[in-house]
């Protein structure tokens, strides 16, 4: 062989990586072209119209779901109706579907070397990944909230809304409102993302790691159930699901969301750093890599459990919350309060002399399963006896509800007489049969307010 | 004045755990030429291609590519292109997009470049075809044509004529062949000893993460001594006697029956192979054909990769008449 070597200097002439713009956009088109998330991605933006529309248009409502009640009175209670279900169950399969297999997808296909020699940056892959399947996500959820807001207004259109404590938002205010909510709900839904990353870098081509946000969603959804302390509910991930009901009573419950907005951007940054910590230590010469049980346990769910514990000490440090959270005064305070607004809301539907919250004094007297039991807690055994006056009458009116109390503050009151004022589900007035607001309605107690608070209240 | 030189490794050593994938490997490879490595299952020819390609860094020795010297991962010059295990290419994309979107990665034009990488492997027509539809042949010369993008000068690909039909395997070699008259240097790994022995002008043979042999093709058979060659004869029993009496050959089998019917396997040098001829000529026995049962270069790997030492695996199977 003759040959003249090429004189072998420092590394000037090392390609450079690809520009993270250009690792985005292949990544945005390897994600866009698969049918399924194309698919996902119509639905998103297409169903949830069809199903706000058709629903508000039927006679029977979801009542047991937070605003079904309301979807034939407020073209916007449709979009949160959609935004309660997303946040069960969409939101945690969509985060699964896309950032639970951004990676994964590379082990399947066996493309992990090809797409280093074309980028040769794993930092930059991880980034452009990431970025690529969070964009997904948001033009999803961008969906579900566009779509569902258009098929309220186009049905019902936007009349004001009830809120949780029976006080009416103007339209302007309901819109601002339902939007913020969405926004909320971002917070947890990064959360699931990154754990989703964080699943699918670990697990290599197991579906272990697609399901890992599911999975995780449906644990959640278990634990929430059950009559946690109001601290570890709280440090949950998913806290913000449900805390956006909150934004809709007055004054808003902002504690509880705000807290679960920042868990789940702590849950977010976290997941996101195990993942991109684990991708940048992988050895993408192994060909036999498929994830493993012990590297998921040991890199993800110890330390994401280190951060649950470090939470629960945190928000039981710094909040005067304890026990459940769900107590007879905070109970009587919330349910007093709804019943007084939607009081007036009854009396306007049925054209009597209007009367204002402080001229009815409404207070509630709750009790929990008898004497036998503590008056605190969730339970479908809360007897509550609401007592109201109206200007020039002696005497003050009664109301009996039973409560359906769930462990994350909202309740159904159930109207159990007079039959005149919550007896029917329906009132005649003027113009027709009209929803009894006062037969049954939802209320949510905030289960960080102190009782005093909710006295003085 | 010689050409330059797109590969220099001296000594290089990987290890993954307590596993030798190479083990002081040395290797050259000069711009324009077409360099094969050879080796069995497990022999490091994927983790040498992973080095060449900046997958991986080795544990000791030194690497240069294009003149300029590796010490980390994915620190190869510009103008290294290639694949290992696979093409990698993404199915829910068809041809062209796979392409224009690697293209646009690299920041390279995409149109032209594309059509003429397509064109290249032979998939224009099938340019606008989801990559799932794809063959394994195909999936191969596509992976060619992305590597092709970037109009490299050192192409590195592992098996590029896995599942190839013949006129697939014509437009591969066609753009290998073509690729080292331009100048650059090509190194591919196969199992398939044809395609080395068509293409490539020199081969590394690795055993064991070793190098058993890196050198010219012509200077392999020296290394494996003599060959078996199958002789079919118009008679086959006057072919036998005339065998047996000629010097310096040795009967290893046969004739033998079935598919093998009137097939005698003899073994010894070429020039009693010659002998042999004449003799079989001035006999009056026609000789139909007499070939190598393994082609030479096949030969000289079992041989040095001592897979042909193994009972009834090697070149010269079993030997029923040694003299």
């Amino acid at each position: 062989m003759t040959a003249t070597a090429a004189p072998a200097g420092p590394a000037a002439d090392e390609a450079r990586p690809a520009p993270l713009p250009r690792g985005y956009r292949f990544e945005l088109v390897k994600l866009l072209s698969q049918w399924r998330i194309r698919l996902v991605l119509a639905v998103c933006w297409i169903g949830p119209a069809a199903f706000v529309a058709a629903v508000s248009l039927q006679t029977s409502l979801p009542a047991d779901t937070v605003f079904g009640r309301w979807m034939h009175a407020s073209g916007w209670a449709g979009s949160l109706v959609v935004l309660g279900f997303s946040c069960s169950w969409a939101l945690p399969l969509l985060t699964s579907l896309v950032a639970g297999d951004v990676f994964a997808a590379e082990d399947r296909l066996g493309t992990w070397r090809h797409l280093l020699v074309a980028v040769r940056s794993p930092r930059r892959i991880f980034v452009a990944k990431a970025l690529a399947s969070l964009t997904v996500i948001l033009a999803m959820t961008a969906g579900l909230a566009a779509s569902g807001i258009a098929g309220g207004l186009a049905a019902v259109g936007g009349h004001p809304l009830a809120g949780l404590d029976g006080h009416m938002l103007s339209s302007a205010d309901a819109a601002t409102t339902v939007l913020i909510a969405w926004c909320c709900a971002l917070a947890p839904t990064l959360a699931f993302a990154a754990v989703g990353l964080l699943g699918s870098v670990a697990l290599g081509r197991s579906p272990m790691g697609l399901l890992m946000p599911a999975l995780l969603a449906v644990g959640l959804q278990l634990a929430q159930m059950l009559p946690l302390p109001v601290a570890v509910r709280m440090a949950l991930p998913s806290e913000a699901f449900l805390a956006w009901r909150g934004l809709f009573t007055d004054p808003a419950q902002t504690r509880p969301l705000l807290i679960g907005v920042a868990v789940g951007l702590v849950w977010a940054a976290a997941a996101t750093a195990l993942a991109y910590r684990l991708f940048m230590r992988r050895d993408f010469t192994d060909l036999a890599y498929d994830g493993s049980g012990r590297r998921v346990t040991v890199s993800g769910v110890l330390p994401l459990a280190g951060l649950t514990v470090l939470t629960v000490a945190v928000i039981a440090w710094t909040t005067p919350a304890h026990g459940s959270g769900i107590e007879r005064v905070k109970l009587e305070r919330s349910l007093a309060t709804s019943y007084a607004h939607l009081y007036r809301l009854q009396t306007r539907e049925l054209h009597r002399p209007a009367v204002t919250e402080a001229q009815l004094r409404a207070t509630a007297s709750c009790d929990k399963g008898g004497d036998r039991v503590a008056d605190e807690g969730p339970g479908n055994d809360w007897r509550c006896v609401v007592t109201w006056h109206l200007p020039g009458v002696a005497s003050a009116g009664t109301a009996i509800y039973q409560l359906d109390v769930t462990a994350d503050g909202r309740y159904v009151a159930d109207g159990d007489g007079p039959k005149e004022v919550n007896g029917y589900f329906q009132v005649r007035t003027s113009s027709g049969d009209a929803p009894n607001p006062l037969w049954q309605f939802d209320g949510d107690v905030d289960l960080l307010a102190s009782p005093a608070s909710a006295q003085k209240g | 004045m010689g050409r330059s030189r797109a590969v220099r490794a001296r000594g290089i050593t990987k290890s993954f755990g307590e596993v030798v994938a190479l083990d002081d490997v040395d290797l050259e490879v000069e711009a324009g030429q077409v360099h094969g490595l050879v080796g069995p299952n497990g022999a490091g020819k994927t983790t040498l291609l992973g080095l060449l390609l900046g997958l991986a860094v080795a544990d000791r020795g030194r690497l240069e590519i294009l003149g300029t010297q590796v010490g980390r991962t994915l620190a190869v010059p510009d103008g290294v292109a290639g694949f290992v295990d696979g093409p990698g290419l993404y199915p829910s994309l068809t041809a062209r997009q796979n392409l224009t979107a690697l293209a646009r990665l690299r920041g390279h034009d995409s149109a032209g470049g594309v059509g003429e990488a397509l064109e290249q492997v032979g998939l224009t027509d099938v340019a606008d075809d989801r990559v799932r539809g794809f063959s394994l042949g195909m999936r191969q010369r596509l992976g060619l044509a992305a590597a092709l993008l970037t109009r490299p000068r050192l192409l590195v690909i592992d098996e590029p004529a896995n599942g190839l039909d013949p006129a697939g395997k014509r437009h591969v070699h066609r753009v290998i062949t073509g690729l080292a008259a331009d100048g650059a240097a090509v190194v591919m790994s196969s199992h398939r000893m044809d395609d080395l022995a068509a293409l490539c002008p020199e081969v590394t043979i690795l055993s064991t993460g070793r190098v058993v042999f890196s050198g010219p093709v012509s200077k392999l058979a020296a290394e494996v001594g003599d060959l078996d060659h199958r002789l079919r004869t118009s008679d086959p029993a006057a072919a036998r006697e005339v065998a047996e009496g000629t010097p310096g050959l040795r009967i290893v089998r046969g004739p033998g029956d079935g598919a093998d019917a009137g097939v005698l396997v003899v073994r010894g040098p070429v020039e009693a192979l010659d002998d042999l001829v004449v003799r079989l000529v001035g006999a009056g026995v026609a000789v139909r054909g007499l070939a190598p049962v393994v082609p030479p270069l096949e030969a000289a790997f079992l041989a040095l990769t001592g897979i042909g030492t193994e009972p009834g695996t090697g070149p010269g199977e079993t030997e029923e008449d040694p003299r």
